[in-house]
């Protein structure tokens, strides 16, 4: 790929928005158990994977992300009980629509990670990071106005 | 067509005479035509009232604003529009109590781009004759098949139900309007390589020049803060200013709708620029329909709507990424 040879080695930028109950802290058990995980997985936290609105996913990839990942309590386990059941659908429904639009649907990913999980954690980062690097850089979403 | 029409003024007269409604929301001729506009009338105005081929646009959300007016209004609905009213009625937008509505017979109503589409031109009069349409030009006469003049939205007719009405006004004559597949050129385009699809789009949305008019007009977007009007979304009512907006704004405005939007055609119907906005809604609403069951926005005041609703047992986001063909 010809971006990759002009950039040297391709260090994707991966969006990781984690809701606070479970993902996050998971994060947080991956950190304290020393477990790698790519370091240019950027994590945002949100109250409950349900905050996340479509636009916060779009806008991340508009500023330059190339993969976004959404990580939520396991359904059923939600600290304010449903918020990842509705978070599930809208991001089925957003996802096929970007699909649709012939936008790379691997890009996107849902997983449920609980603050015990932290291998599980470092496993998802590390095969997300790893299924962006294949793809390579973003190019059909970036806002080039964010390029130099 | 025309015998619809004088029921209506008719009856409309009637329910202004015996106090019943003390205005009537209907349409009237525009600066062409074929340009009829909604628009409100008393008793004496009542001469400008039209009904006939151009009546394409769907009254129910001008009912918002009269509903907050004194008095009982009296609203004209096509089969298609009293889904969006039933639709506003599930949404708290309007007050049932202070609408009355007569359900209208339609036979599907007339595109005027289509016409021009098919090279006509120098158009000054329309008539219909049975199945054909009789068009004056400066050119001299014209003729084409109705079904083939017909807005998108009536090819793919929901059928003569109408789904909230005081009362209806109907010929009780038979007839068919619409058949065609409204998912037929969703699946078409799923069908394309990811590459097509990104040309496609990117072809139509380059189009947009953020007017903005299928906001305006869908009885779906009715909030009164819309998200494109906060000059901190960045894409607030003004042109793109790259590739990438144009996205933006589309998905977001088809998201927003998604699951609420009854596929009037509206948003299609009104864009300058004939971007198909359809196949954006209808693609939501197939994939709703596969996923979580069949849904129509507006058939009844009891169902809740998909996105605000779950069970546990819904899919999940996986099965977009791991659906067969290529990336
Ligand atoms: S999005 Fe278009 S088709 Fe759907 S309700 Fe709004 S105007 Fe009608
Ligand atoms: S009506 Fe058409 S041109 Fe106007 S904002 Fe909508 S899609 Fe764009
Ligand atoms: S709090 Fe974790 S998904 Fe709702």
């Amino acid at each position: 790929m010809q971006v990759n040879e002009k950039k040297g080695e391709f260090k994707p930028t991966i969006v990781a928005f984690c809701c606070n109950w479970c993902s996050y802290a998971g994060a947080d058990l991956a950190g304290t158990s020393r477990l790698s995980y790519p370091a240019n997985v950027k994590i945002i936290r949100v109250p409950c994977s349900c905050r996340v609105n479509p636009m916060f996913i779009l806008r991340a990839f508009q500023r330059g992300a190339d993969g976004v990942i959404l990580c939520g309590c396991h359904p059923g386990d939600c600290h304010y009980s449903t918020g990842n059941y509705y978070a599930r659908r809208r991001m089925t429904m957003l996802f096929s629509m970007l699909d649709y639009l012939g936008i790379d649907r691997k890009r996107t990913r849902v997983e449920w990670v609980s603050a015990a999980e932290g291998t599980k954690f470092a496993a998802v980062m590390n095969d997300f990071a790893q299924t962006i690097t294949e793809l390579g850089e973003n190019v059909k979403l970036g806002d080039l106005r964010c390029k130099e | 067509m025309q015998r619809v029409a004088e029921m209506m003024l008719e009856r409309a007269k009637a329910l202004l005479a015996d106090g019943t409604v003390n205005r009537v929301v209907g349409w009237e001729m525009g600066e062409f035509f074929y340009d009829l506009t909604p628009a409100v009338f008393t008793a004496d105005g009542l001469d400008k009232f039209v009904y006939n081929g151009f009546s394409g646009a769907n009254l129910s959300k001008y009912m918002i604003k009269e509903c907050a007016k004194d008095g009982k209004a009296l609203v004209f609905l096509k089969p298609c529009d009293t889904y969006s009213f039933n639709q506003l009625i599930n949404e708290h937008r309007v007050d049932r109590e202070k609408v009355y509505i007569i359900g209208v017979e339609c036979r599907g109503m007339i595109d005027i781009r289509k016409i021009r589409d098919m090279g006509i031109k120098g158009v000054t009069a329309i008539r219909e004759e049975g199945e054909e349409l009789i068009i004056d030009t400066i050119y001299g006469e014209k003729k084409c098949a109705r079904k083939d003049a017909l807005l998108e939205k009536c090819l793919c007719c929901k059928g003569q139900e109408f789904v909230v009405y005081d009362e209806l006004l109907t010929t009780g004559e038979a007839f068919t309007v619409g058949g065609n597949n409204r998912f037929a050129k969703v699946a078409e385009l799923e069908a394309m390589t990811p590459g097509e699809r990104f040309a496609f789009w990117r072809n139509e949305l380059s189009k947009c020049i953020r007017c903005n008019a299928c906001r305006n007009v869908c009885p779906a977007c009715s909030c009164l803060q819309c998200v494109f009007d906060n000059p901190k979304s960045g894409i607030a009512s003004k042109a793109n200013a790259d590739d990438f907006e144009e996205n933006m704004f589309h998905i977001i405005r088809a998201f927003h709708v998604a699951g609420r939007c009854t596929d009037c055609g509206e948003c299609s119907r009104v864009c300058p620029q004939g971007i198909p906005l359809h196949l954006l809604n209808r693609k939501f609403i197939k994939d709703v329909n596969e996923f979580y069951g069949e849904f129509q926005a507006g058939a009844d005041n009891t169902t809740k709507y998909p996105l605000t609703n779950f069970t546990k047992e819904d899919v999940e986001p996986s099965i977009v990424t791991n659906r067969g063909g290529e990336n």
